[in-house]
């Protein structure tokens, strides 16, 4: 039999890396998302948070780690799947008709590089400080760094929150198609669950939407400040 | 019916085609598309001109062979319908009506509408088999097959192999047809025994055509004229990764 190396980089075997990655992906941020909407219960609740994950630089660290290394293989097989598959259909149709296809299923590259774009950008704003260094700067009364602080002056700014928005559009258009079609990826999408994990993944995608953009409209409509 | 086409015309696999337009006259709705073609090749023999070249043959939806895009959909759109099938009723008198063969690098094509799909048959020879002693005919359900596997098994096996899975598909995959078969051969007890093998080796034929990969948009099932259904891909994605776990072959 041919090494089980070529049989990964196959078709198949790429999709099992980008579902793998994208249940991954997935995971995490529902995690993040969980985690930053302790700022409704108080910036005292979001600074020990955030100071906890900081008291433990091997696990942030780890987990950082591995997270780059799935967004890249994950775009890593996205990029090489789009190759392939542009490469299946050299002359392209004079009249085409998207049967079947939803919006969101067609532009799963393009939804995913905005995406990573928003990610890089998203970085810099809130871990990195390269917007607006002062962000990381502040402190809270016990000497912590004051995370709540933090996110209510990043937010204040229209265009910067209306830029989360977006991101937030793009990434929930994404997991709309994406998590069901992980299910289906990994083969588990056979029996008469295929219409659960369709609704699954709208209902998880709109959750997600609803969820981190509340925090940038509750700092515009002023109702955390 | 009167009817403007605007159809890919290609003299052979190297020379560039390109739409040239016909006017079809005196068309009657009961006809079905591939009678409206037939007519209109009348009149371009007539005139001494070269017909349009076209597959069919069984003409009644079994075959497979029949493959056209008509106005950007396989077979023309029409749920569960092959283009032999199509009838002119479904048109509008007046109407513009493009029509195109099958894109896909693994379906060159040989000459106007007709598409090369010895691919397909390159997938089957792979591993789309049941390896069985010949000689006398067994007995009718010998082996007993449940209702169920029945129906699933028959349900891929409904696929004819026409294409429009790839043609319609952004990625040019041919996972559906794939799918169909391994999962028609597999769910039943004679085929289940090379079942680990013949995923692998379809997939592995398959990739080495030059077809696309899934991106589940389910653009394929929506045109598939024998509606195989989406779940066949998911259930293929699920022998392949098995039999990789095993070891392959
Ligand atoms: C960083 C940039 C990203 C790019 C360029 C990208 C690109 C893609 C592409 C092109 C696909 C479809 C692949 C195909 O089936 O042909 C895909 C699928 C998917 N993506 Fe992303 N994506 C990105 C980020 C993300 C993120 C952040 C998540 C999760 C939070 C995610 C979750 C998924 C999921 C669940 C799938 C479905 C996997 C499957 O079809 O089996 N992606 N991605
Ligand atoms: S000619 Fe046989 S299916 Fe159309």
């Amino acid at each position: 039999m041919n090494t089980s190396n070529s049989r990964c980089n196959s078709s198949l075997g790429k999709k099992y890396v980008m579902a793998i990655t994208g249940l991954a992906l997935f995971g995490f941020v529902i995690g993040h998302m969980v985690g930053n909407l302790q700022i409704f219960l108080g910036k005292e609740v979001l600074n020990a948070y955030g100071a906890f994950l900081k008291s433990k630089p091997l696990l942030l660290w780890g987990a950082r780690l591995g997270l780059l290394a799935t967004v890249s293989f994950h775009v890593w097989a996205a990029i090489r799947l789009t190759q392939e598959n542009r490469a299946a259909r050299p002359v392209r149709y004079a009249v085409t008709k998207p049967i079947g296809a939803s919006y969101a299923s067609r532009t799963m590259l393009m939804s995913g590089l905005i995406v990573a774009s928003f990610i890089v950008y998203h970085l810099l704003h809130f871990t990195m400080g390269g917007l607006d260094p002062e962000l990381l700067t502040f402190l809270d009364e016990a000497g912590r760094h004051d995370v709540y602080r933090m996110v209510v002056v990043g937010f204040s700014t229209l265009r910067v929150s209306i830029f989360y928005l977006v991101g937030m559009a793009l990434l929930c258009m994404h997991l709309s198609h994406g998590v069901s079609a992980l299910f289906q990826s990994l083969g588990l999408k056979t029996g008469v669950f295929g219409g659960w994990i369709d609704g699954f993944a709208k209902i998880s995608a709109i959750v997600i939407f609803a969820g981190n953009c509340s925090i940038p409209m509750a700092v515009m409509c002023g109702f955390l400040k | 019916m009167k009817l403007t086409l605007k159809v890919w015309r290609q003299q052979d696999p190297t020379s560039p085609g390109k739409f040239v337009t016909y006017e079809a006259r005196d068309i009657i709705p009961e006809m079905s598309f591939l009678e409206m073609l037939d007519e209109v090749n009348e009149g371009l023999l007539a005139r001494g001109e070269e017909p349009i070249a076209f597959d069919s043959d069984c003409r009644e939806g079994i075959c497979g062979t029949c493959s056209m895009v008509i106005n950007g959909l396989p077979h023309g759109g029409q749920k569960a319908t092959t283009a032999c099938q199509l009838h002119m009723r479904l048109f509008t008198d007046g109407e513009t009506i493009t029509i195109e063969p099958w894109r896909a690098r693994a379906f060159p094509v040989v000459r106007d509408l007709v598409v090369d799909r010895s691919a397909f048959d390159r997938i089957i020879q792979a591993g789309g088999f049941v390896s069985v002693f010949t000689g006398g005919t067994p007995d009718a359900n010998l082996i007993p097959i449940g209702k169920p596997d029945a129906d699933l098994a028959m349900d891929a096996a409904q696929c004819i192999g026409c294409g429009a899975c790839v043609a319609a598909c952004k990625n040019a995959s041919a996972m559906l047809f794939v799918a169909a078969k391994v999962s028609h051969l597999g769910i039943l007890p004679q085929g289940r025994v090379e079942k680990d093998r013949r995923v692998l080796r379809m997939v592995q034929a398959m990739d080495k055509e030059g077809f696309g990969s899934c991106t589940v948009t389910g653009s394929c099932e929506a045109v598939c004229p024998k509606e195989i259904s989406l779940r066949f891909i998911a259930r293929m994605n699920r022998d392949y990764s098995v039999s990789l776990l095993k070891g392959g072959e």
